[in-house]
């Protein structure tokens, strides 16, 4: 535990010495000076993470290539006027202007910590498919401290978070749990509590009616007290009419300490180990059950966060303060799926990711306007997931073409065709998938 | 209303749910045995439902032909069935050809799904993406003869609709393939070791495509069973089923007779979280949110028990790559 807040404090205080700017400056001078040669460029392009960031921009383009062909078949005459709005041109609707600019910024707080519940989950070799109960039962823990404990004074938000946090943390242990011990594959037990969460969420509030829901008063939870509220710091007047606060700031910085702690700390190496090997970790002297826990519990804070941050934001009137006790799961954790997935689980990815996909579904509210239907950036989205799923398709591409072995089109076009199962041959190493991929096989109970 | 009746009608409604769940599980069993998980089966369900429950609509609207409603339910099965396999597809064209994660590939699939045919429903339609069909039609009152034997005629042969009969014969005809046929070892051998499989002359790729076709095939089926079981509108939702498929099946140890067994556990749980109130006594106890998270609680409970000695086919999850050893 000490280790871990050393390592953490050391990686936090790096910008503040001499060393990392001149190490950093040295560095930037010699790459701006390789930009220049061939073999950078070779070696950029056999990267794994190249041929990520590349998957996930070739995934991003068909997916809007789809979207845009479904415009074009159901109503064509406002196609390109739709495809103007996923790239941007909700911004300049008269209706939007910073207002939709603050609420695209909020929608991507509780998001983007859905997103690293998931990412960093997956980052560890588990399948968190429980963002949603997770980020439902921290909501009720916000709310349920935002209601009934205003005596805290102006630390009543954080405490609320706090709650919140703790809460998607407890319900983040239930699935580490039973994996390390009972071998329950996580995404099993994770639908499971995923529904047990939503119908005791539902259950908790319906029974205490006038305290914290109301049937009477739009069937919807109770507004939290006024210093629940999280601070907005006065973005609000930068953005007028919007709901914007500190969550994407909260859910930032969070990204950046799960990128800490994933590549800057023992603690990270040792849960990433657990993911590539359950049994090699153990070999190695780690404790894997406690890793696989550790990692699910991180995972359920973060979701819990994000659904505390969504219910303790004031004055967002289509998602968030209020929560409607129906018997249906909660759409933003499995967008928390496609954000991380989209990010290739990357947390500092899934910042960039969260922003896109916020800012598309932006552009769908402006997009009825066009008499097109809200669902097509769902369709989009997950167009693009499916996309990126072939990733190490593009990468072995991109790999070939960086070691000049195949040509798309060349008399060696027959190489690629093997991969499609036309005819089998002796694999080379650029072909063999990555250890994350082969993770899944230590999951099955 | 006496005992008895309190128990034929727990137990009917809970064929209601353990049938749709039994054809979906048994899909995902020849998925997985083939060393492809599909975690798809929700959006499958979906997509099947939705087509089958489409054609439905069109074929009860007034002037149109005028089917025997048995002869429609069967026709909309074929048409469940040819969704879910082309939507299956998909998957399988990801996780067979292209080498792509599976979990991924099928969870790109879910997000897909439900937006896509509430999209097309409300393009068509455009005030309301609920599909209203008349469900009344589709149920037997009493068989002819077999409803009068007595237990097995009250269960089996009163009130129920054809897809009971295919869902059972569909469990007939899966565990005999699967264990007896040719094609069912070859296929099994495809999920424990593609490789070996591969050095004795299987062609794998052929033998997970028809894995996660079948599936497709089954779970699309399995829509339409479930909407035809549950409810008189399509909506675009499943209510999870597709994932309490997955459960029932590893509950069920990838074995068809087992799989019967957990999907009528499951089955019976949750029409008694719906039937509670029927029962004297229990129906007076504020308990409706705990009999609601019940049957997910139970099989919980269930997998923790069994999930220790539990297996899974070797290969599944993993992309088959020839020059591997």
């Amino acid at each position: 535990m000490r280790k871990f807040f050393r390592e953490l404090g050391q990686a936090f205080a790096r910008p503040f010495t001499k060393d990392f700017w001149v190490s950093g400056w040295n560095k930037f001078r010699l790459g701006f000076k390789a930009l220049f040669t061939k073999a950078f460029w070779r070696a950029f392009l056999l990267k794994p993470a190249t041929g990520n960031l590349i998957a996930s921009i070739v995934a991003i383009l068909g997916g809007l290539l789809l979207g845009f062909i479904i415009m074009l078949i159901t109503r064509p005459s406002a196609a390109f006027r739709g495809l103007g709005m996923l790239f941007g041109g909700w911004l300049a609707a008269p209706t939007a202007g910073l207002k939709g600019i603050g609420n695209w910024i909020y929608y991507s707080g509780p998001l983007m910590l859905c997103g690293l519940a998931v990412g960093f989950a997956f980052k560890t070799g588990l399948f968190n498919i429980g963002a949603t109960g997770q980020f439902t039962v921290g909501m009720l823990a916000a709310l349920i401290v935002g209601i009934t404990c205003p005596f805290l004074g102006p630390f009543h938000w954080f405490f609320a978070i706090l709650a919140g946090a703790l809460a998607g943390a407890l319900w983040g242990f239930f699935p580490g749990f039973f994996k390390a011990y009972f071998n329950v594959n996580e995404v099993i037990t994770c639908i499971m509590f995923n529904y047990i969460g939503m119908y005791l969420v539902n259950w908790i509030l319906l029974a205490n009616d006038p305290l914290l829901y109301s049937i009477t008063n739009n069937n919807r939870s109770v507004t939290v007290a006024a210093s629940a509220f999280t601070p907005t710091l006065g973005l609000r007047t930068i953005f007028p009419g919007s709901a914007v606060d500190i969550g994407f700031l909260v859910a930032i910085l969070m990204a950046i300490l799960m990128h800490i702690i994933l590549n800057k700390t023992t603690f990270g190496y040792e849960l990433k180990a657990c993911g590539f090997n359950r049994n090699a970790s153990k070999y190695g002297g780690i404790n894997e059950k406690r890793g696989m826990m550790m990692s699910l519990i991180i995972a359920g804070a973060l979701a819990g966060l994000g659904g505390a941050l969504f219910i303790l934001a004031s004055g967002a009137y289509n998602s968030g303060t209020h929560y409607e006790a129906a018997n249906v799961l909660l759409g933003t954790g499995f967008k928390g799926i496609s954000v991380a997935l989209l990010g290739m689980s990357n947390p500092l990815g899934i910042i960039l990711s969260t922003f896109f996909i916020t800012f598309i579904q932006q552009a769908g509210l402006f997009m009825t306007a066009l008499r097109y239907k809200v669902e097509i950036i769902d369709i989009i989205i997950a167009t693009i997931i499916y996309f990126s799923a072939l990733v190490l398709f593009v990468r072995i591409i991109v790999q070939q073409l960086a070691t000049k072995r195949t040509l798309p089109g060349g008399p060696k076009a027959k190489r690629l065709w093997r991969l499609f199962g036309v005819r089998q041959g002796p694999t080379t190493a650029a072909e063999t998938p990555e250890p994350t991929e082969n993770s899944e096989k230590e999951g099955k109970p | 209303m006496s005992w008895v009746d309190i128990l034929y009608n727990v137990i009917r409604e809970s064929m209601w749910f353990a049938i749709p769940l039994l054809i979906i599980a048994l899909g995902g069993m020849f998925s997985e045995k083939s060393g492809v998980v599909n975690i798809a089966l929700e959006g499958i369900m979906i997509i099947g439902g939705f087509c089958s429950i489409y054609f439905i609509k069109i074929m009860q609207a007034p002037g149109g032909p005028n089917l025997n409603p048995h002869l429609l339910l069967l026709i909309a099965g074929v048409i469940a069935v040819g969704a879910g396999m082309l939507f299956s597809a998909l998957l399988a064209f990801s996780a067979i050809n292209l080498k792509a994660n599976q979990t991924i590939g099928g969870t790109a699939l879910n997000l897909m799904a439900a937006p896509l045919v509430i999209f097309i429903a409300r393009s068509i339609n455009e005030e309301s993406s609920s599909i209203q069909f008349n469900k009344g039609v589709f149920f037997i009152e009493k068989v002819p003869l077999l409803g009068d034997i007595p237990i097995i005629g009250d269960i089996f042969f009163q009130k129920v609709h054809i897809m009971v009969y295919v869902g059972i014969l569909i469990l007939v005809a899966a565990t005999i393939v699967i264990n007896k046929t040719r094609f069912g070892m070859r296929l099994s051998a495809c999920g424990e070791h593609p490789q070996a499989a591969d050095s004795v002359g299987v062609n794998v790729y052929k033998m997970r495509w028809s894995g996660v076709l079948i599936s497709g095939a089954l779970a699309g089926l399995g829509g339409l069973v479930y909407t035809i079981a549950s409810s008189v509108s399509f909506n675009g939702d499943v209510a999870g089923y597709g994932f309490l498929a997955l459960a029932v099946m590893i509950f069920g140890q990838w074995k068809p007779t087992r799989i019967l067994l957990a999907a009528l556990f499951f089955g019976l749980t949750k029409a008694f979280s719906i039937k509670y109130t029927i029962i004297p006594g229990l129906a007076s106890l504020p308990l409706q949110h705990f009999f609601n998270m019940l049957p997910y609680i139970l099989t919980m409970v269930a997998l923790v028990l069994t999930s220790r000695k539990s297996r899974a086919p070797k290969a599944e999850g993993i992309p088959y790559d020839a020059g591997q050893r």
